[in-house]
C-alpha cells in the first residue's frame, strides 16, 4: 500500500483497481511478510487476511457494505482477538491464546474491518520506545535508526509503513499519542469511559483507554464511532456518543480559543520541537484561531503523580500472571512449594521494566507508605485534573507538543528509565484527568524526524476535537 | 470477678445463594465437576473486568436490616492484594473503608431468659476464592478447583462482646437462624456456606487485684458449631497457661493466628503479626462507587420477614402454645408458616402444634426432608386435628388416616368416611364390645381382680382389636374399669 493512506483513498483505490479485497489482501500479506522483516511492527500477522477480505467482497457484491468494510486495521497485542495469540510482548504470555474477543474487536468485525495482525509493543504497555518487547524492537518507518515510540510502537509503525490504514493501540500515559507523533501519523486517545476496556489487558485501570492510530482525524473518528459505547462488561463505560462522530465534519478553527501550556515549551523542550510547534501555532493564529499562553505550574508534578498511580494499579493487575492457569510456567524444577513456582515463573517471564514498575507499585501501596505516596498522588491527581478542566472554562482547546523531545535513537534511553519517564510530561496529565486528546503531525525537525502537536479537549468533546484536528491538518499550513 | 474470663469476637463469612456469582455470570452453586462453573472473568484472565451482581447488594441490604445495622448510602469496593493459588487475580475484591453496613446487633438469651446484646462492627461484601485440593495420590501435587471462585460472601464482624464459648455458639446459632429466615444463605458449615473465625484473649485477674489481658489470638479452621465451643474452651486454658509461663500481655501489636486441629482437639500456632500479609488495599478502579437508592432500601424493608424471636413470642401469645413448642416450630420458618396455615382450619392450636412436632416431624426425620417437601397440605392436617378434637376418630386411628393421607393424597374426612373409621363413641355399641371382650377373656378378668394391672391393658387391646381400633379409648377405659369393679 502507499504509505499514509486514508480509508477514503483506500476505498477509492479498491474500486478503481476493481480486483476486490481478496486480491488486495493476498498482495498485502506478501508485502507485510517481506517488509516487516525489517520494521518488525507485527508480532503475529493474520495469515487468513485474504479469506477475511473475501467476506468483504461478498458484502460489497450484495450492496450490504458495512461502515468499515474491508478496512485493514492492526491490533496492539494487548487487545484480545479470539484464537489468535495475545502476548502483550511478554515472555510470560508468549503462547497465550485468548478464547474471547475484546468488545472493540466484536464491533470492528461486525463493521467489516479486516485485522491485519497483532502489533508489537513495550512489554505490558510499560514503556515509550517499544524496546522492552520480548519480541525485539520495532523500527520507525520514517527513519529506521530511530524508535517508533511506545508503548504502541508497532501500531504506529504499521500505519506509517502502509501495512494498515488504521491501528488500535492503548494509551495509559501517552502510549498512542507519542508513537503516532514519532512516526508522523495521527494518534487519538478518547475520553476515559468512552471505549470499553473489556479484553484490553489491564495496566493502569483508571488511566487505560483504547485509542486509534490513523492517517487523518476523520478515520480516527470513524473507527472510534464504531468501537465506542457503553458496555455491560465494563462498568467504567459511559453512555455518551460525542457530537460530530457521526456525519463527521472538519471544523473551522476561526474564533476558537486555544490555550498553549507555557511549561510544555520551556527550556527543557527540544529546540527543534519548539520551532515546529510555535510555527504551527502561528499558522493556527493566522487562520483565525485565538492563541493564548497559559501557565500550569502543577504540570511539573504530573510525572511523579503518574509514576506512583500507574505502577500501583499495574502491580495489582499483573498479580494474575502466576503460571498456574495460563501462560508461562517455569520449567526449572521447582521446590515443592507453590511460592517457589510462582516466584520463578514471574522472574523468568517478566522483563526488567515490568519488574521495576511492579516493585514500585507494591512499595507505594505498602503499609506505612500508602498515605505518603498513593493517597497523596491521588489527591494531587485531582488538583492537576481540576486545573486542566478549569482552563476549559475560558478556552476550547489546550495545545502542547506531544513529546518535548524528538524521537530517540534506537538504544539511546535503554539505560536511563527516568529520562524516559520525564518525556511523558505532556501526555500524562491527559490520562490523569481522563480527557480526550489527539496528536497530529505538525512538521519535521531539521534532520527529518516527525514532530507531533497535541490538542486536548474537554471530556466527551471527542468529535469536535477530531473535527478541529482534521481542519488543522488539511487547511492550516 | 476472680476467675479469668475471655473476650471473644467472631468473624463470620456467609456465602450468599444468589443465582450467579458476585462479579461474573457463572452459576453460583455448590460442588460440580471441578473447573466447570468458571469463565474468563472469575479465572482472572487478561483483559477481564468485574461486573457487580446487584442481587448481592440486595441481599446485603436485607442482612443489614435484619441485624439492625446502619446502611451506608455510598459504598465502594477495594482490592485486597495477596498471592495464593486459589486466588486467580492475585487480589480479592472486598470492601475496606466504606463497607455496606456499619453497626447492628444480635440478641442472645442466657438460661434465665435474660437478653444480652452482641454488637456488630460491620458487614461487608466480598468474593470467595477457589478451593485447594491435596489428593493423597502418592504425588506431591495439589490441585485447584475454581468453581467457588467469585461466589459472593457477606462478612459479619462482631464487637468483642462475647464472654464465653456458650455465648459464642448462641450468637452463631442466632445469626444462622436470621440468615436462614431472610433466605440469603444456606448457612451450612459442612458445605462451607457458613464459616467462622474467632478472636479471643483472656482477662486474668492477678493477686494484687489488677488485671492483665493476654495477646489476641485469631483461631481459624473451625468447621462446626461443636468445634467452636471446643476450640474456644481449649484456647481459654492454653492462654492462661501461656501467660503463667511467659507473662506476655497484649501490647496491641502481638496478635497471633492459631489453627484448630479437629483430630487432636487443640489449637496450633500458625503465624504472628509479622508474618501477616500486607494487603496493600486500594480502591477497586474497575467498579464505580455504589449509591444505595431509596428504592433499594425500601425493597429491602419489604423483603424483611418477621424475624425468629418476634415470631416465637407471637406464636406463643397468639396461639397459646408453649414457648418450647414455639421455639421448635420457629426453628424452620416454613414449619412455622405451615403451623399457622394449619391453624386457619384447626380449632385446637395446641393439638395442631403437637401433631406437627411429633407425627409430621418424625416423617421428615426418617425421610431426611424438610417441611417444604412434605406433600400433605396444612389445611388437611388442620382437618385431621379437628376430627381428633371432636372425637370423631381416636388418636390411634388418626395415625392410620395420616398414613393414608400421605399415600393417597385424599382428605382425612374422605378417608374416614370411605373406610368407616369413625370412632365408636356410642355408649350402647361400645358396652356391647366391652362386655364381649370381658366374657371372652375370663382369665384376664381374674388377673385384674388379683391385682395385675397389666390385664387392663390387655383387655383394652382386645377391645381395640375387636372394634378395629375405633373404640373411643377414654370411654373404653372408663367402662372396663366400671365393669371390673
Amino acid at each position: 500500500m502507499n504509505k499514509k493512506i486514508t480509508y477514503a483513498e483506500f476505498q477509492s483505490n479498491i474500486k478503481n483497481t476493481g480486483s476486490g479485497y481478496k486480491n488486495f489482501y493476498s498482495n498485502l500479506l506478501n508485502e507485510i511478510k517481506k517488509n516487516d522483516e525489517e520494521i518488525n511492527a507485527f508480532i503475529t500477522i493474520n495469515e487468513n487476511m485474504a479469506s477475511d477480505g473475501e467476506i468483504s467482497d461478498n458484502f460489497i457484491k450484495n450492496s450490504e457494505d458495512r461502515p468499515l468494510e474491508g478496512m485493514p486495521i492492526s491490533i496492539k497485542d494487548n487487545i484480545a482477538v479470539s484464537d489468535i495469540k495475545m502476548t502483550c510482548a511478554s515472555k510470560i504470555l508468549e503462547n497465550f491464546i485468548p478464547p474471547y474477543n475484546a468488545s472493540v474487536i466484536d464491533k470492528l468485525k461486525n463493521a467489516g474491518a479486516v485485522i491485519t495482525g497483532k502489533t508489537n509493543m513495550d512489554e505490558f504497555a510499560m514503556g515509550s520506545t517499544t524496546e522492552t518487547s520480548f519480541f525485539g524492537k520495532t523500527k520507525n518507518p520514517v527513519n529506521n535508526n530511530y524508535v517508533p515510540g511506545g508503548s504502541s510502537g508497532g501500531a504506529a509503525a504499521s500505519v506509517a509503513a502502509g501495512f494498515s490504514v488504521a491501528a488500535l493501540g492503548s494509551d495509559t500515559g501517552g502510549s498512542v499519542r507519542q508513537p503516532a507523533s514519532f512516526c508522523g501519523v495521527v494518534g487519538y486517545k478518547p475520553t476515559y469511559g468512552l471505549v470499553s476496556r473489556y479484553g484490553l489487558t489491564a495496566f493502569g485501570s483508571s488511566l487505560d483507554q483504547i485509542g486509534t492510530i490513523s492517517n487523518n482525524c476523520r478515520d480516527a473518528a470513524l473507527v472510534t464511532s464504531i468501537i465506542c459505547g457503553v458496555d455491560s462488561k465494563d462498568s467504567t463505560t459511559v453512555d455518551i456518543t460525542p457530537e460530530n462522530f457521526t456525519n463527521f465534519k472538519s471544523l473551522d478553527i476561526s474564533g476558537k480559543k486555544f490555550a498553549v501550556i507555557t511549561e510544555s515549551l520551556s527550556e527543557h523542550t527540544d529546540s527543534e520541537v519548539k520551532r515546529v510547534i510555535t510555527s504551527k501555532i502561528e499558522q493556527i493564529r493566522q487562520k483565525g484561531g485565538i492563541i493564548e499562553y497559559v501557565s500550569i505550574p502543577e504540570l511539573e508534578y504530573s510525572v511523579s503523580i503518574y509514576y506512583i498511580i500507574a505502577p500501583a494499579e499495574a502491580s495489582s493487575n499483573l498479580s494474575r500472571y502466576d503460571g498456574i492457569r495460563f501462560g508461562l510456567q517455569t520449567e526449572k524444577k521447582p521446590d515443592t512449594d507453590v511460592a517457589s513456582l510462582i516466584t520463578k515463573t514471574r522472574s523468568e517471564g517478566f522483563g526488567e521494566e515490568v519488574k521495576r514498575r511492579i516493585i514500585t507499585g507494591n512499595f507505594v501501596l505498602s503499609s506505612g507508605y500508602y498515605d505518603a505516596y498513593y493517597k497523596k498522588a491521588q489527591k494531587a491527581r485531582i488538583i492537576l485534573s481540576d486545573k486542566f478542566k478549569q482552563i476549559f472554562n475560558s478556552f476550547d482547546y489546550i495545545i502542547t507538543p506531544t513529546s518535548p523531545v524528538l524521537p530517540f535513537k534506537s538504544g539511546e534511553t535503554i539505560n536511563d528509565p527516568l529520562k524516559l519517564y520525564t518525556a511523558d510530561l505532556c501526555t500524562i496529565p491527559v490520562n490523569l484527568a481522563g480527557l480526550p486528546a489527539v496528536s497530529i503531525p505538525a512538521g519535521f525537525s531539521e534532520c527529518g524526524l516527525p514532530v507531533g502537536m497535541q490538542i486536548i479537549a474537554p471530556p466527551f468533546k471527542d468529535g469536535e476535537l477530531l473535527g478541529t484536528g482534521e481542519f488543522i491538518m488539511s487547511e492550516v499550513k | 470477678m476472680n476467675k479469668p474470663y475471655p473476650i471473644i469476637g467472631l468473624e463470620v463469612h456467609v456465602q450468599l445463594k444468589t443465582k450467579t456469582k458476585a462479579f461474573c455470570r457463572c452459576e453460583n452453586k455448590y460442588g460440580g465437576i471441578p473447573n466447570t462453573r468458571v469463565c474468563p472473568v472469575c479465572m482472572g484472565m487478561p483483559g477481564m473486568l468485574p461486573v457487580l451482581n446487584i442481587e448481592v447488594v440486595s441481599d446485603a441490604l436485607l442482612a443489614g436490616k435484619a441485624l439492625n445495622s446502619n446502611i451506608s448510602r455510598i459504598t465502594k469496593f477495594d482490592r485486597k492484594n495477596y498471592t495464593y493459588p486459589d486466588l486467580p487475580k492475585g487480589y480479592q475484591i472486598s470492601q475496606y473503608d466504606k463497607p455496606i453496613c456499619l453497626g447492628g446487633h444480635i440478641n442472645i438469651e442466657d438460661e434465665s431468659g435474660n437478653i444480652k446484646k452482641i454488637n456488630i462492627t460491620r458487614l461487608h461484601i466480598e468474593e470467595d476464592a477457589g478451593k485447594l485440593i491435596h489428593l493423597e495420590d502418592g504425588t506431591n501435587n495439589s490441585y485447584v478447583d475454581y468453581n467457588r471462585c467469585g461466589t459472593p460472601l457477606l462478612e459479619v464482624v462482631s464487637e468483642p462482646d462475647i464472654r464465653s464459648p456458650e455465648e459464642a455458639v448462641k450468637y452463631l446459632k442466632n445469626l444462622k437462624e436470621i440468615f436462614e429466615y431472610i433466605e440469603i444463605s444456606d448457612c451450612n458449615m459442612e458445605e462451607g456456606s457458613l464459616r467462622c473465625d474467632a478472636n479471643i484473649s483472656m482477662i486474668i485477674p492477678l493477686d494484687d487485684g489488677s488485671e492483665v489481658n493476654t495477646p489476641i489470638v485469631e483461631v481459624k479452621n473451625i468447621n462446626s458449631f461443636s468445634n467452636i465451643k471446643k476450640a474456644l474452651e481449649y484456647e481459654m486454658i492454653r492462654q492462661v497457661e501461656d501467660f503463667k509461663k511467659t507473662g506476655i500481655t497484649n501490647n496491641g501489636k502481638n496478635k497471633m493466628t492459631y489453627g484448630y486441629d479437629d483430630s487432636k482437639g487443640i489449637t496450633v500456632f500458625q503465624r504472628s503479626k509479622e508474618g501477616e500479609s500486607d494487603y496493600r488495599y486500594f480502591p477497586e478502579p474497575d467498579l464505580p462507587h455504589l449509591e444505595i437508592s431509596d428504592e433499594m432500601l425500601s425493597d429491602a424493608s419489604k423483603r424483611l420477614p418477621e424475624l425468629p424471636d418476634l415470631k416465637r413470642k407471637r406464636l406463643e401469645s397468639q396461639y397459646g402454645i408453649t414457648s418450647y413448642d414455639a421455639l421448635t416450630l420457629s426453628a424452620d420458618k416454613r414449619m412455622a408458616d405451615y403451623f399457622e396455615e394449619c391453624c386457619k382450619t384447626a380449632s385446637n392450636y395446641k393439638k395442631a402444634a403437637n401433631f406437627i412436632l411429633t407425627d409430621i416431624c418424625s416423617i421428615l426425620n426418617n425421610e431426611n426432608i424438610t417441611i417444604s417437601s412434605f406433600k400433605v397440605k396444612p389445611e388437611d392436617i388442620g382437618e385431621l386435628v379437628n376430627l381428633l378434637t371432636d372425637n370423631t376418630i381416636s388418636s390411634w386411628i388418626a395415625k392410620e388416616v395420616f398414613e393414608k393421607m400421605i399415600n393417597t393424597g385424599k382428605k382425612p374426612s374422605q378417608i374416614v368416611e370411605e373406610e368407616g373409621l369413625s370412632q365408636v363413641n356410642n355408649d350402647e355399641e361400645l358396652i356391647k364390645i366391652v362386655d364381649k371382650v370381658l366374657s371372652e377373656n375370663p382369665k384376664s378378668v381374674e388377673d385384674f381382680k388379683n391385682g395385675k394391672s397389666n390385664a387392663l391393658k390387655f383387655l383394652m387391646g382386645q377391645v381395640m382389636k375387636l372394634s378395629k381400633g375405633k373404640a373411643n379409648p377414654v370411654k373404653t377405659t372408663e367402662m372396663l374399669t366400671e365393669r371390673l369393679k
